[in-house]
Parts: C-alpha cells; structure tokens; sequence
C-alpha cells in the first residue's frame, strides 16, 4: 500500500520537484542530463503503478482507464527529453535559443510534464481542469519561445482559442457538479468522479446533456477536433520541435481522456443523450477535412500536425462509435499514434535543423545524404499513412472493419478520409526523400535512439501483439462501454 | 427576507450582463477599462452576496479577489501598459456596434431559454445565476471576437472569466478548490499576456492582432 502510494506521488512531485530546480540551474548541459534523469524516473514509477494501484483517494485516482495514458505520457516524455538533448545543442549554436531561454524551457518541460500526470491521475474534476489548463499555459510559453514573428503569432492564437475552450470546459464542469448536487448533496463529493460515476443514473438528464455539449466543445479544442483547430498546426510549426512532438503525442491524448471521462459520465446516465454520435460526427469531420488540408502544406512541420488532426480524428471517431471492437481500437490508435507521430517529429526537428528550413521544398533527397535520418523518416511516414506491416495499420484496420460490421455507410467516408491522407502523405515523402538532395547548412548531429526505439515499437505492434497487452486494452475497451 | 435575498441577488448577477453590454459599445480603450473595473467591482458585490446568503464564508475570498484583484490591479496596470506602450487607444471593431449589440440580445435570450429551460430541478436561485452567468460568458466571448485590439480581446477574456466565477458562486458548497484556483489561473493567464503584450510590443510596433494574422494557414 505504501510503495503503491509512492507511485502516484513520485510521478508528480518527481517532475514538480525537478521544474523548480531546473529554473536554477544556469548550465544547460547539466540542466538537460537531469531533465533527462527526471524523466526517467517518473517513467520507471508509472511503470510501478501497472503492477500496484493504490485505492482511489478524494483527490487522485489511478484506475484502468488512465494507466494506459499515464504509461504512455511518461514514456514519450522520457524519449523527448532525450531528443530535446541533442536538440537544444545545435539551436544554442545556432543562437535561436540563449541560455537563459534553455533554463526556462527545461523548468517548463518539466512543468509540463507534471501537470498533464496531474491532469491524469486527477479523481476530481475541478482538479483535471486546472491542471490541464496550467498545461495549457506552459506550452502557450513554449511555443513562444523562439520570439520570432510567427512564434509570437502562433502563440498568441494558441492562447486566446485555448482560453476559450478552457473557459468553455470550466462552465460545463460547473454544470456537471450542478447536475450532481440534489443527488451526490452539497461540498466536495459533488466533483469527485469516482463518486459521481457510481450516482449519475439519478442526475438530471438535461443539464448533463448542456454540460457534455461545453465540455466536448472546451476540451475539444485541446483536442483539435475540427472546427476548434485552428491554433493546432500554427502550435506546432512555430515552437521547438520537441514541443511539437509532445503537443502531437501526448498532450492532444490528456484532453481526449478528459472527454472520454465524461462521455463515460453520460453513457452511464439513462436519460441523457448518446455522446457518441457527437463525437464521431467531430471525428469524421476532423479526419475528412484534415486529410483534404495535407494536399497544400509547405512547411514540414504544419503537415504533420494536419496529420495529427487527421489522427485525433480517427480516434474520437473510434471511440465516438463505442463497443469493445472499436474502442479497443481507439485506444491501440492513440498509442501508435503518440509514438510515431513524436518519432516524425525528432527526425523533423533533425532535419530542419540540418538543412535550416521547414519549406518542403528546399528540403530533397534525404534518404541520399542522411541515410539513418531519411530512412526513418519514410519508416515513419509510412506507418503513419497506415500502411502495412506497422501498428498503425493494424488499428486503422480495426477501426474500418468495425464500422464496416456496424454502420457500412459511415465507413464510406472513413476509408475516403484515410485513402485521401495516404495520398497526400506519400506525394510529400517522395519529393522529401528522394530525388537530388539540396545542400545542408549544418553538420548532423542527431542522436537516431529515440527516434528508432519508437519506430521499433511501432514495427513489432503491427507484427506481434503481445497477449497481455491485447488483453490488457480488451479490458479497459470494455470499461469504456 | 427570502424573497429580498432572492431580488438581490438577481439584480447584482443582472447588473454584471448589462455592464457586459457597455462594454461592448465603448469606442475608447480606457472607457473600456473603466467599465471592466465596474463590471468586476459589481461582481465582487455579487459573490460577497451569494456568500452570505448562503452562509459560505470562503466566498469571500473569492470575492475579495474579484475586488482587489480585477477590479483595482489589473486595470490599473492595463492602463500604464497602454500608456507606456503608446498602444493606439481607440477600440477598433470588426463588426460595427450595432449588429453586436442585436447579436449580444440574440445571445443573451439564448442563454436564458437554454439554462432556465435545463434547469428546471435546480433552486430558483441558481437558476437565475447560471443563465445570467452564461450570457455574461457569451457576451464577453462576443467581445473577444469583434474586436482587433489585443488589449480589448484580454479585456474580453476576463470579462468571460467574470461570468465564470459568477456561475461557480452560484453553483452552491461548490468546492473553494476551484474558486481558488480559477482565480489563481487568471493571475497566472495575466501574466502571460503580459510578457506577450511586451513581446509583441518589442517586435511588432503594434498590438493589432490583424497585423499579427499574417499567415491565415501558411507562410509565404
């Protein structure tokens, strides 16, 4: 019972701990091995947590569900933290970044990190929204850091868009707790989630249903469901890329679980309307016309992050559709989505950095002159497009024949939205990997362990599906009805 | 008494959507200011109410925040930022006055007709706060979209924060958890738009955020 406590405990006061000491810290070589060290640990004490829960407390709460998002958050973090190592190096060469902006970005790393475990692990939803609102605001001032121009623009729409739809998340969590009073009773039971689950048949119907519509369209936006996006692509062009990678892998995955806590909320009350629908509708939306937008992209890193619009889409389409197939679906989809995705960005942000430009364009023939680095980049590429044999594909493959079995005619437009996205991914990879290579402005110096440990994962979960871990997801899809 | 607590209350949450709708036709930022000031003192008003009719003293806090917090610091500051920054002074608008204010009366009847209609379980108090509080929500909202200036869009950001922190109130023995750290977030969201206000001021010789909107989708 005690080391199960230290579990959830390590994996907050570890990162909290470490942003306050990483803000002290002048030399950025130490200061990047011990974010790298943090990372680590609070990776090893989520990986403890899979073998001993504790018992859900009035504030925090670890459960089937969230594991699977805690594990994977404090994986992909321990990996960027090792690319943003290599990364850093070459930008203070460049002199993009200064020290002293290296001091704040790790603190803020760090931050993060710590607040998306919180917005996790949180059994109060006065407490999600406040840690995923303080996530909000330290990648607000990530993605501002290089303070150029579009860095600032870019920020500044993040800001704004993600404050409305924090302040949209905030009103519907109000109306969920009053939905919960005449029958939970006044105080602090009334947010608890694990409380409110096992009493919501008796809420009133039509406030949760206004509720769910505030929630799905506040953490939507942190989504990037189609039509919120807006502040997506440009959050992911303008910032370093290991923030790229961790908006993309992670942070995207934190505001989806908090829909899907609710949506369990509400498919739990008899009365109220199906969330489903809604969701998937988004979904389909996100995917169709994210997939349309990959056909016009210039900049490497913006077409990527229409791709993770694309993504997310699929996602809440699959669990919009709900029943064990789909979600188990879902769930195998964000994962292999996270990691490949956050792959592409480590060989993204090497390869800008080589050629010192984000314009397709000026960026040919890779797979020529980088062999590793162009290489995986098309491994990445290709698992993303959802091509076989790589783990991508095995749970599109899901998501289509469980919609094909259920609703043939959404399927239609599915299949449509990820044949159109294969198509524009593949017309970029050829003119990026191949062809004359165009000179570089910079020597490589990228470190190949993050981005390739990813890829293998990727690789042997199209493969191989290791029983445990199908039976573990078999079982938080049922969880999720 | 009751009935007098009742009234009360409804006045003070209705005064916070009509001073929404002052905002909303002042053509001048510090005008705008002053009336943000007014909104948020009329809010600090509203939550000291609530906290004594329903005997929640911790309300006061959040009260007393409201007051000192966003009614006398943040404008004030604001005003030196606009003075310092020589940031132009005029509100400049997207959509002219009059077609926001029909739509601001479109959203607020919207508001009403939804919460009281959803609510119907509820105690009449709340009822009326959460329907108020969603149209101050909405209006500030409306705000934050028809208007260029990026300080009138802050301004528009916390006038919803008001609205917000008007719902939490009325939402009765709602946890202080949230209150606090609601009103934590905003010091914090203010911090932020202070250092990007200056950013942008460092490098852009202007806070017209359609200056700022160069590359709807791409760069050249």
């Amino acid at each position: 019972m005690t080391a199960s406590l230290n579990g959830v405990a390590l994996i907050l006061a570890v990162p909290a701990a470490t942003a306050a000491l990483l803000a002290l810290i002048p030399d950025y070589r130490v200061s990047a091995r011990l974010n790298v060290a943090s990372a680590f640990v609070t990776l090893l004490a989520a990986l403890s947590l899979l073998f001993d829960k504790p018992a859900p407390g009035p504030y925090l709460n670890v459960d089937d569900l969230n594991i699977v998002f805690i594990v994977l958050n404090a994986f992909v973090g321990f990996t960027t933290s090792v690319f943003s190592a290599s990364y850093i190096a070459h930008e203070l060469e460049t002199g993009r970044f200064q020290p002293v902006h290296l001091r704040f970005y790790h603190a803020m790393y760090q931050a993060l990190l710590f607040s998306m475990n919180l917005a996790l692990v949180a059994n109060n939803i006065g407490l999600m929204w406040v840690a995923i609102e303080m996530a909000t605001l330290t990648t607000v001032l990530m993605v501002g850091l290089y303070r150029t121009r579009e860095a600032i623009e870019a920020a500044w729409k993040y800001f704004i868009l993600g404050s409305v739809g924090i302040a949209f998340a905030l009103f519907g969590t109000i109306l969920v707790y009053m939905a919960a009073r005449p029958v939970v009773g006044e105080g602090f039971d009334g947010m608890v989630w694990t409380v409110l689950i096992q009493r919501v048949s008796a809420f009133d119907p039509a406030l949760l249903n206004v509720a769910f519509v505030f929630l799905l369209l506040g953490y939507g936006t942190k989504v990037g469901l189609a039509p919120l996006h807006a502040w997506l692509p440009d959050a992911h062009a303008e910032g370093p890329t290991p923030i790229s990678a961790v908006l993309s892998g992670l942070l995207l995955n934190v505001a989806l679980y908090a829909v899907l806590r609710f949506k369990l909320l509400l498919a739990a009350n008899s009365g109220a309307l199906a969330p489903g629908p809604l969701m998937a509708t988004m979904g389909l939306g996100s995917l169709l016309f994210a997939g349309l937008m990959l056909y016009r992209r210039r900049d490497i890193k913006r077409m990527f992050a229409y791709s993770s619009i694309e993504h997310m889409g699929i996602i809440a389409f699959a669990f919009g559709m709900g029943g064990p197939l789909a979600n188990f679906a879902g769930l195998l989809h964000m994962t292999m989505h996270s990691l490949t995705k956050s792959a592409i960005f480590f060989a993204v942000g090497h390869i800008s950095q080589v050629k010192g430009t984000q314009q397709i364009a000026d960026i040919k023939g890779l797979t020529v002159t980088h062999p590793l680095l162009g290489w995986g980049l098309v491994l990445g590429v290709v698992a993303i497009a959802g091509m076989p044999p790589l783990g991508v594909f095995t749970s599109e493959f899901l998501v289509v024949s469980s919609t094909f079995a259920r609703y043939p005619l959404l399927a239609l437009p599915l299949v449509a939205g990820l044949l159109i996205a294969l198509g524009a991914l593949v017309l970029r990879l050829q003119g990026l990997a191949f062809g004359e290579p165009t000179p570089d402005t910079a020597p490589s110096q990228a470190s190949y362990a993050p981005m390739f440990s990813h890829l293998a994962l990727v690789l042997t979960a199209g493969v191989y599906l290791p029983p445990p871990l199908v039976s573990w997801f078999q079982h938080v899809a049922g969880l999720l009805g | 008494m009751d009935r007098f607590a009742f009234d009360m209350a409804h006045l003070l949450a209705g005064s916070l959507v009509l001073l929404s709708f002052m905002m909303l036709y002042q053509d001048r930022l510090y005008a705008l200011l002053n009336v943000f000031a007014l909104q948020a003192f009329a809010l600090s008003l509203s939550v000291g109410w609530q906290a004594s009719i329903q005997g929640a003293p911790h309300l006061f806090i959040t009260a007393a925040i409201a007051l000192v917090f966003k009614a006398i610091i943040i404008p004030v500051a604001l005003h030196r930022i606009i003075a310092r920054l020589g940031i132009h002074r005029e509100v400049e608008t997207v959509v002219s006055v009059g077609p926001t204010m029909l739509f601001g009366i479109g959203l607020v009847a919207l508001s009403m007709v939804v919460m009281l209609r959803v609510t119907t379980g509820a105690d009449p108090l709340a009822r009326e706060d959460i329907a108020f509080a969603l149209s101050v929500v909405l209006l500030g909202l409306l705000m934050m979209i028809t208007r260029r200036n990026a300080v009138s869009q802050v301004v528009g950001f916390m006038s919803l924060e008001n609205g917000l922190i008007l719902a939490a109130a009325g939402a009765k023995g709602m946890p202080l958890v949230v209150e606090i750290s609601v009103a934590f977030s905003v010091l914090v969201a203010l911090i932020v738009i202070g250092v990007f206000l200056f950013r942008i001021r460092e490098r852009f010789d202007t806070v017209d955020v359609v200056a700022l909107d160069r590359f709807q989708g791409e760069r050249l």
